[in-house]
């Protein structure tokens, strides 16, 4: 059958505007990243100063005041879900990349990518159930732990993939030496893995940074300065869903501010790990 | 676990030796079996604590609560028919919006896009992913709600006003902008599983499609698309799993209103939102049973979702798909 030169053309069109549509469908999908961004960054450069760093929350509707007590609450509870999750998630993941094979490990690798689908609100309900409850308070214990429970799975498959990665080699040669399964997988698979892991936990540091829903009812906020693990913690994302949902001009300017220090820390620990994947890939090479 | 367990447990297991168990190496392996059981026992633990906080709820209401589009606090009267619908209908209509776009982009990336743009292009992306949902929430209440109302919702309420969907008056918070949201939210996670699938199609399949004279896009269209569309799907899963869970952004720009309305203009809620936004206010234990409930259906959707998209995905990567 021959075809027809109109046909041959309208092909080639074809090929021509599907091939540029889906250039457009990517500068689409780019564009809103560039557009939040500036947001943030003109909203949030004109209201964040030396104050917002370092003073408490002024009473609502007072003109000033900053969210130094968010800013360590932050960090306070992410150290706890990381101290954690770090030893459950690389134990689970190491047990998947090397006993891999069994039934019982597939359907562990099965629910830990369940579990990282299960809603942050909903993880914030159960550990509000767990802890908040019989503890009669919201507690800085509680939002740890509702963090750490979303970085679990996470850690848990990165580890595995990591530990996967280290060549078959270098576990024969450690074993045969004479090392035992357990030394070798101690100084041997993990360090070699190190990277990677590391990796892995700076991605699942900055999801949960950002984490507003599992903290509400678990750390809930506060006013004031709070270290104790037994009472209500304020951190950044709370504070800023408060603040926006808060009728008050200069709040809505604190939580601009705020947005901005989250994406700092939150790009910052992206770009790290990033940074250090390409390192290690480069090293492999 | 005992020596059958551990004959077929792998690899490096057997390479040990058969026959000789050090009490480091049990001792090792329970660790790490521990930890692995973690994971089990903390889909088990959600589960338990949702259903055992709503107890109350299920007792009082039965299966009322899920048809009932009563939701009245201080009468105590609680239905939650208002919030599954408007999970359905942000989740469904981002998806609709999210899969085009998520689908152009993954083609780009692997297929038309130079070698040395599609690692930024990737980065750029995954940063959307990165984002928090806090973060998209205040953008899009200060910035993206009060643009719509200006420039979409009231020429679309002059013009398109008598037609139920498109029903007035703008007031900006919205399921559309909760749509919107929701829509790039979910792009980056359809966006990378999907490359990745496509990316894992054999070049043989390509080749084969060029040599028959085939363009570009018809080989992109017709034999990697093929290829790879269980994939796809589990990756469009995936998302959908994603939008429907989503919670801070979606409570910010929706307007939390306990009404079902056909038009997109209207203020709606949905399941995630009406938990955060009303948990730390409910003080009747009626009130939280009832919202726990709302986040058990949550959790049971979302498990059943990724479940499936899950499924799909491996039976791709273990190269089992089959026309």
């Amino acid at each position: 059958m021959r075809l027809s030169r109109a046909h041959e053309l309208w092909r080639r069109f074809l090929n021509m505007a599907s091939l540029a549509l889906t250039g457009i469908c990517a500068i689409v999908v780019m564009a809103p990243v560039f557009v939040i961004l500036a947001y943030l960054v003109v909203n949030g450069i004109r209201s964040l100063n030396i104050e917002f760093l370092t003073s408490l929350p002024k009473s609502p509707g007072e003109t000033g005041g900053g969210m130094a007590n968010a800013i360590v609450g932050s960090f306070y509870m992410v150290g706890l879900a990381l101290m954690l999750s770090l030893p459950v998630g690389v134990g689970a993941g190491v047990y998947l990349a090397e006993f891999g094979r069994t039934r019982y490990a597939h359907v562990v690798r099965f629910m830990a990518d369940v579990l990282n689908g299960v809603p942050s609100i909903v993880i914030g309900v159960s550990v509000w159930a767990l802890l908040v409850v019989p503890m009669r308070s919201f507690s800085a214990l509680a939002g740890g732990v509702a963090l750490s429970f979303i970085m679990i799975p996470m850690i848990a498959r990165t580890t595995e993939e990591m530990v996967r990665a280290v060549p078959n080699v270098l576990r024969e040669a450690s074993l045969g030496l004479g090392a035992t399964y357990a030394r070798t997988m101690w100084s041997v698979v993990l360090p070699a893995a190190r990277g990677g892991i590391v990796t892995g936990v700076m991605l699942a540091l900055a999801r949960v940074f950002g984490e507003a829903a599992p903290l509400l009812f678990t750390a809930l906020g506060n006013r004031f300065w709070n270290l104790y693990l037994d009472r209500p913690m304020a951190n950044l994302p709370t504070q800023i869903y408060e603040y926006a949902k808060s009728p008050y001009e200069d709040w809505h300017r604190q939580a601009w501010a705020a947005a901005l220090v989250l994406i700092i820390v939150v790009l910052v620990l992206n770009i790290i790990a990033r940074v250090s994947t390409r390192e290690r890939y480069r090293a492999l090479r | 676990m005992g020596r059958a367990a551990d004959a077929s447990a792998g690899v490096q297991v057997r390479r040990r030796g058969e026959g000789v168990t050090f009490w480091s190496d049990r001792l090792f392996r329970t660790v790490v079996v521990t930890c692995a059981s973690v994971l089990g026992l903390l889909l088990l633990f959600f589960a338990y604590e949702l259903w055992q906080s709503s107890t109350l709820s299920v007792r009082t209401f039965g299966w009322q609560f899920w048809v009932s589009r009563e939701w009245d606090p201080v009468r105590e009267r609680f239905g939650a028919l208002p919030f599954i619908w408007g999970t359905l209908v942000t989740s469904i209509a981002a998806l609709v919006i999210a899969v085009p776009l998520s689908l152009g982009t993954a083609i780009f990336i692997a297929e038309v896009a130079p070698r040395w743009l599609r690692q930024p292009v990737s980065f750029v992306v995954e940063l959307l992913a990165a984002i928090p949902s806090v973060v998209y929430g205040l953008w899009g209440m200060f910035v993206m709600v009060p643009w719509l109302r200006e420039h979409v919702q009231k020429p679309l309420v002059e013009r398109f006003g008598h037609i139920p969907l498109f029903a007035g008056p703008a007031v900006g918070v919205s399921m559309m902008a909760a749509i919107l949201v929701l829509a790039v939210m979910i792009i980056p996670y359809i966006t990378a599983v999907s490359r990745e699938v496509i990316l894992a199609v054999p070049q043989a399949q390509r080749e084969a499609s060029y040599s028959l004279g085939a363009t570009k896009w018809e080989t992109i269209r017709r034999v990697v698309l093929r290829y790879a569309r269980v994939g796809i799907l589990g990756a469009v899963i995936l998302g959908y799993g994603r939008a429907v869970g989503e919670t801070m952004a979606v409570t910010m720009v929706i307007g939390n209103r306990p009404d079902m309305t056909l038009s997109l203009l209207q203020p709606g809620y949905t399941m995630a939102s009406v938990i955060a936004n009303e948990f730390t206010e409910a003080t009747s234990p009626l009130y939280l049973s009832a919202l726990t409930e709302i986040g058990l259906l949550l959790f049971a959707i979302t498990l059943l979702i990724n479940a499936l998209a899950r499924l799909l995905v491996w039976r791709v990567s273990r190269g089992e798909v089959r026309y």
